[in-house]
């Protein structure tokens, strides 16, 4: 057991090397020198060398990669070209309005898209079974800033009964409000993943509901919904979590479209300014937290499988 | 028409998939006579024109144009409608470019490391790096440091496509290595590279195909969102997304930028998504399982 905890976490970080080589090559492969950049204008030669060896831009490729990656290890993503801050402080400030909307679209699409799939499944070929798979080929074909602007214009617009634009933080407003500014983007944000776990929640339950054991189990007189809950649901687990760590990775990458649309000032938004505004240290210091967030996320979730099934040991 | 073709016609999911395609095909190719004008001239005189305006239209020639404004124009005095005809050309055009390149690499990162042993730990993993980024930043970090042109953003919708093809040709590999027509090739002394192309390629073709539509779904997508995020081709070429993201800015006063333009593009992608779906059915039941 603690072998497999030990190799699991190991295997980890050839992933997240190769991630940090990728991040940092694409800084390296932009065109432009960043000691001439962040310099500025008015820059002299001589200070652009001065910078240049303070960050050791002059040391051969493979010296900066180990330098950068010791400095990544320790928590310091360097400093931005633009706002001058650590990269660092500039996630603090934008960690928020992020997380609520990432996490708050993961609970509410996972409670809509389990029950969901579960009953497709208990009623194959229904008419949920049938609104659903539509739903679910809809929702892998519409850009998340479609379903955006649709709500905005139906709910913000011609119904008038949600804000449009814009975040306030938890802190400073009620939860009522908190939640409501929040209600489009999550729905937004969701239906892709709302799809994708749907659709595998379906696959897993039914292909649950034809063993031996749901026989049985409704043979002994068990009730249709703890046949469906306690045999077929808690059997057709390992997959349906396993999409829901996959599908972090649509999550995050909506996030960063989603935010644009909502005019949300998080993470996402802060990703696209930095490449407009050709700001490397953020940009990678960006793609770095997100991998790392989308890998950790998926060990974890290889982890709870020996807890939701207990025929699996390492 | 031979069986399989018939087959696939008879599936409607692939009747519905070719129909829209070559609908949205024939709409790019036959563009300059479906009543358009220049889609990069702008007429300073017909700036927010509404939807169903029939007016003169001076294109960037000077030349004065009797011009239904279908889907009215855009800030810059553009013809929506024009536009989005256009865009047909170029989303399709990214799309595709990106779909073969995709497959391109994809297929031969596969076959190299399902067949050579020596490779498969390096290619892998670096696979699974690459994986690790989604797919939506590993693009916009691509465009940040190679710049946004046609090229460009092709590699960049492209690469983050390659893992998912490489694993998928990888593992097709792995079980037909194992076959017998593959052990009798390798008996009369087939040069490898023959054995790869004539006997495991083919055999892998149907998959391939499979995913290759879906590829160029997520292309289509893809091009589209970094085009609206304004990290995509240069917003004088019009592409479904670049029209969007013009008229992002003044939405709540003309929604109609943003909404005729998906109405091009959601279809396009379905279609493509329900091909896959189809021809996964008819062609690869054996994988139909595998999920997208």
């Amino acid at each position: 057991m603690l072998n497999f905890l030990v190799r699991r976490v190991l295997a980890v970080v050839p992933v997240l090397l190769v991630v940090s080589l990728v991040v940092f090559l694409i800084l390296r492969l932009a065109p432009g020198d960043p000691a001439a950049v962040i310099a500025g204008n008015s820059a002299t030669n001589a200070d652009i060398e001065q910078i240049r060896a303070a960050l050791n831009l002059d040391r051969p490729l493979p010296v900066q990669y180990g330098l950068w990656l010791a400095d990544v290890v320790r928590g310091d993503l360097g400093y931005s070209y633009f706002l001058n801050l650590p990269v660092t402080t500039l996630v603090e400030q934008r960690v928020e309005p992020t997380l609520a909307l990432a996490l708050g679209t993961l609970v509410f699409a996972v409670l809509l898209a389990v029950p969901l799939g579960t009953l497709a499944a208990w009623r194959m070929g229904g008419w949920l079974d049938r609104a659903l798979s539509v739903l679910s080929v809809a929702g892998f074909s519409v850009p998340v800033f479609v379903v955006g602007y649709v709500l905005i214009y139906f709910f913000a617009m011609q119904l008038d009964w949600l804000p449009v634009q814009g975040y306030r933080s938890f802190a400073e407003s009620s939860l009522w409000d908190w939640a409501r500014q929040l209600l489009m983007p999550w729905f937004a944000l969701g239906i892709i993943y709302i799809a994708l776990i749907a659709r595998v929640t379906r696959a897993s339950v039914s292909e649950a509901l034809t063993e031996d054991y749901i026989r049985t189990a409704r043979a002994k007189g068990l009730g249709e919904s703890a046949v469906l809950l306690r045999h077929a649901l808690a059997n057709a687990a390992v997959p349906i979590v396993t999409v829901i760590g996959i599908g972090v990775a649509l999550l995050i990458g909506g996030v960063v479209v989603t935010e644009t649309v909502f005019a949300i000032p998080g993470l996402g938004s802060f990703t696209v300014d930095a490449v407009l505004n050709r700001d490397f240290p953020v940009i990678q210091g960006l793609v770095l937290l997100f991998a790392v967030c989308y890998v950790v996320v998926n060990l974890l979730i290889d982890l709870s499988y020996l807890v939701l099934d207990p025929r699996i040991r390492y | 028409m031979d069986s399989t073709a018939k087959k696939l016609w008879a599936n409607a999911s692939v009747r519905f998939g070719v129909l829209v395609l070559g609908f949205m095909l024939l709409m790019g190719l036959a563009a300059p006579w479906l009543g358009t004008v220049d889609p990069a001239s702008m007429d300073y005189n017909q700036v927010n024109t509404a939807a169903g305006t029939s007016d003169v239209f001076v294109n960037a020639d000077g030349d004065e144009i009797e011009h239904t404004f279908w889907f009215g124009t855009d800030h810059f005095g553009r013809d929506i409608y024009s536009r989005v005809v256009y865009g047909a050309r170029v989303s399709l055009m990214v799309a595709v470019s990106a779909a073969v390149l995709a497959l391109l690499f994809g297929s031969v990162i596969g076959m190299l490391s399902g067949y050579f042993r020596a490779f498969d730990m390096a290619l892998m993993r670096i696979m699974d790096g690459l994986m690790a980024i989604p797919a939506i930043l590993l693009a916009i970090a691509l465009v940040a440091a190679l710049g946004a042109n046609v090229a460009t953003v092709v590699v960049a919708i492209a690469v983050p496509e390659i893992p998912r093809v490489s694993r998928l040709v990888r593992s097709l590999v792995l079980t037909l290595r194992e076959e017998p027509f593959v052990e009798a090739a390798r008996a009369l002394a087939t040069p490898t590279p023959v054995i790869l192309w004539r006997h495991i390629l083919p055999n892998a073709m149907a998959p391939l195909i499979v995913q290759g539509t879906f590829v160029a779904a997520s292309a289509v997508l893809l091009e589209a969102i970094l085009s609206f995020l304004g990290l995509g081709l240069p917003p004088d070429i019009p592409t479904w997304g670049n029209i969007m993201a013009e008229g992002r800015v003044q939405f709540s006063e003309f929604p109609g930028n943003v909404l005729y333009p998906a109405c091009f593009l959601v279809p396009t992608v379905l279609a493509l998504n329900l091909l896959g779906d189809g021809l996964r059915d008819v062609l690869d039941p054996k994988f139909a399982k595998r999920g997208a």
